[in-house]
């Protein structure tokens, strides 16, 4: 693999990880978040 | 599905939007799209188009469908009245397209969710040890036999099996039919998605069979090809990926989204969802495919099994012969590929049937049990049309009008409705209300003028897509009185039939398709005018 595939897939896949598991993290740790009623 | 039901658990909700994302396309469209469409260069406009159109997309159809909700409706004709105060008789016939889309595309869609169900079967009983898959596919989907008229019966019994379980987990209703779906199956769709990826991108010189590091098919897919980012057709197909990635323009996000209370979140449960969908697309789904095959074939194989910009003949024709090479393991690995496929596809088609067994209950006051039951005889009747001119090429028809060009039509629509009509300061009020996130004020500015734009940049692109020769050299092919070198896989293209010499039996099946299409689309309009009419003599 070229260093610059290696790159983008490799900072590609740090940015969907991180904001996947970011917002799930957040939905799991507040289960009746946004409630409101 | 009853007004009063209500998910169990957010988690629940999240992972069965996700799951309504989450499809076929996300394993076997992304990677050979990406590796077409300028490589690593691809990603770039497909994660631009995610930020501009995919996630306002999601923020504008989960707040249509929780406004919709509160006056009852959990389907897309009386979601979008709503949005129009019920000033607007037109706009309820907008929202035909989200109950049209559903049942055509449901009805080819579990076709295809039964193929990975009888390839799940196949592997299992080492049915691909001793056929050839192709062999084994021409035969099963009808393409050997005499007449593109015959029924193949295997294939028409795993469609019955397929819609079977369809109509009975949504018979359960919304927690204990889809929320438990999708609370079982996401996890084991992942699960099944890390070992396949890591058991393919392990493969070494070592391993029989192997001719070829698995890194270079991911070098295929990954390295960048700088010049496709000034190309127009790289652009247009980055926001087409993301487009029918997510699930949007459908009318089933809306109807998911319709069972949350008037303040519950919308804003971070869907970008969640839209986030983990691209967790397995980007992820899993360009990681197992390609490597695996270009492992065992070689990058050329690989190279030209991709050119149309689909990984369908790798996924079912190829990977389950590469799986021989892994013994023991060879069954269970076909069994976790295809079920993989099956989860994926299956979270996908509930979503579908969902909105209208919603509008069966809301506008005309049919039994949940018995609009599950009439949502599968409707997909059985229609699919069944698919099943047998599949070599015909009813399917293709099928996809093309109402899992692609129906999709852009209606999310064009309705997010002009949204930004335009509702209004912007009502809709970002029903985007924010509730919000678990803080949502950039950016988007304000997005979704009303960027994301109805992008759409109809895709829009106007489908009509007139231009031949091979890209969209510059169709240009100056116009400028210089030539005329505009029309794709045949454009949608005037398709209309007319470019590119195809003589009406033969396949532009018959093509046409009868269409003409199907129309009267389900009409059927459905009729539906929406009766409920309507019969509501207002009821008030009268």
């Amino acid at each position: 693999m070229t260093t610059a595939a290696w790159v983008t897939m490799l900072l590609t896949w740090i940015v969907i990880a991180f904001f996947a598991i970011r917002f799930f993290w957040m939905v799991y740790r507040n289960p009746g978040g946004g409630d409101g009623d | 599905m009853t007004s009063k039901q209500q998910w169990a658990t957010r988690v629940g909700l999240v992972l069965a939007m996700a799951g309504n994302a989450v499809g076929l396309g996300n394993f076997l469209r992304f990677p050979a799209q990406a590796a077409q469409n300028g490589g690593g260069a691809f990603i770039l406009p497909y994660l631009i188009s995610f930020v501009l159109m995919g996630i306002p997309l999601l923020w504008v159809e989960w707040a249509i469908g929780r406004y919709g909700g509160q006056f009852g409706h959990h389907s897309a004709p009386g979601m979008l009245d709503r949005l129009g105060d019920g000033k607007w008789r037109l706009f309820k016939y907008i929202g035909v397209f989200g109950l049209f889309t559903n049942i055509a595309v449901a009805s080819y869609y579990c076709y295809l969710e039964s193929w990975t169900l009888a390839y799940v079967w196949h592997s299992i009983t080492g049915t691909f040890r001793e056929v050839a898959p192709a062999d084994f596919y021409a035969a099963y989907v009808g393409q050997t036999a005499d007449s593109v008229f015959a029924i193949p019966f295997e294939a028409l019994g795993w469609f019955l099996v397929t819609i079977v379980l369809n109509v009975w987990i949504l018979s359960r209703g919304l927690d204990r039919g889809i929320e438990l779906a999708a609370k079982i199956g996401m996890p084991l769709l992942i699960l099944c998605g890390i070992v396949l990826a890591i058991r393919g991108l392990t493969l070494g010189p070592g391993d029989p069979g192997v001719v070829e590091s698995p890194l270079v098919g991911l070098n295929f897919t990954w390295n960048p090809k700088p010049e496709g980012l000034l190309n127009l057709t790289t652009w247009l197909a980055a926001a087409g990926q993301i487009f029918f990635t997510l699930s949007v323009g459908m009318g089933s996000i809306h109807c998911y989204a319709a069972y949350l209370k008037r303040n519950q979140d919308v804003a971070l449960n869907s970008a969640s969802a839209g986030w983990i969908n691209e967790f397995v697309e980007v992820i899993l789904g360009g990681s197992i495919l390609i490597p695996i095959a270009t492992a065992y074939l070689g990058l050329q194989v690989v190279q030209a099994a991709t050119t149309g910009g689909s990984g369908f003949s790798l996924a079912f024709l190829t990977l389950p012969t590469l799986f021989n090479n892994w013994g023991w393991f060879a069954p269970i690995a076909g069994a976790m590929w295809f079920g993989l496929l099956f989860i994926a596809g299956i979270t996908s088609s509930l979503a579908m049937g969902a909105p209208i067994l919603a509008f069966l209950q809301d506008e005309m006051g049919v039994a949940r049990q018995r609009g599950a039951l009439l949502f599968g005889l409707t997909i059985l009747l229609l699919g069944f049309f698919c099943v047998w001119l599949f070599p015909g090429g009813a399917f293709d028809e099928f996809d093309f009008w109402s899992g692609t060009f129906a999709l852009v039509v209606f999310a064009l629509a309705e997010s002009i409705i949204f930004a335009w009509v509702f209004g912007m300061d009502r809709g970002w009020e029903e985007i924010t209300r509730g919000a678990d996130m803080k949502v950039p004020r950016i988007f304000r500015f997005v979704i009303q003028w960027v994301t109805p734009g992008f759409i109809l940049v895709v829009f106007v692109g489908s009509l007139i897509q231009p031949t091979a020769i890209g969209w510059g050299e169709a240009f100056r092919s116009l400028f210089a009185g030539e005329g505009w070198p029309l794709a045949p896989t454009s949608v005037i293209g398709k209309v007319f039939h470019v590119g195809q010499a003589t009406y033969d039996t396949r532009a018959l099946v093509q046409d009868l398709s269409r003409l199907l299409l129309v009267l389900v689309f009409l059927a459905c309009g009729l539906l929406v005018w009766k409920a309507w009419r019969d509501k207002r003599r009821a008030v009268r």
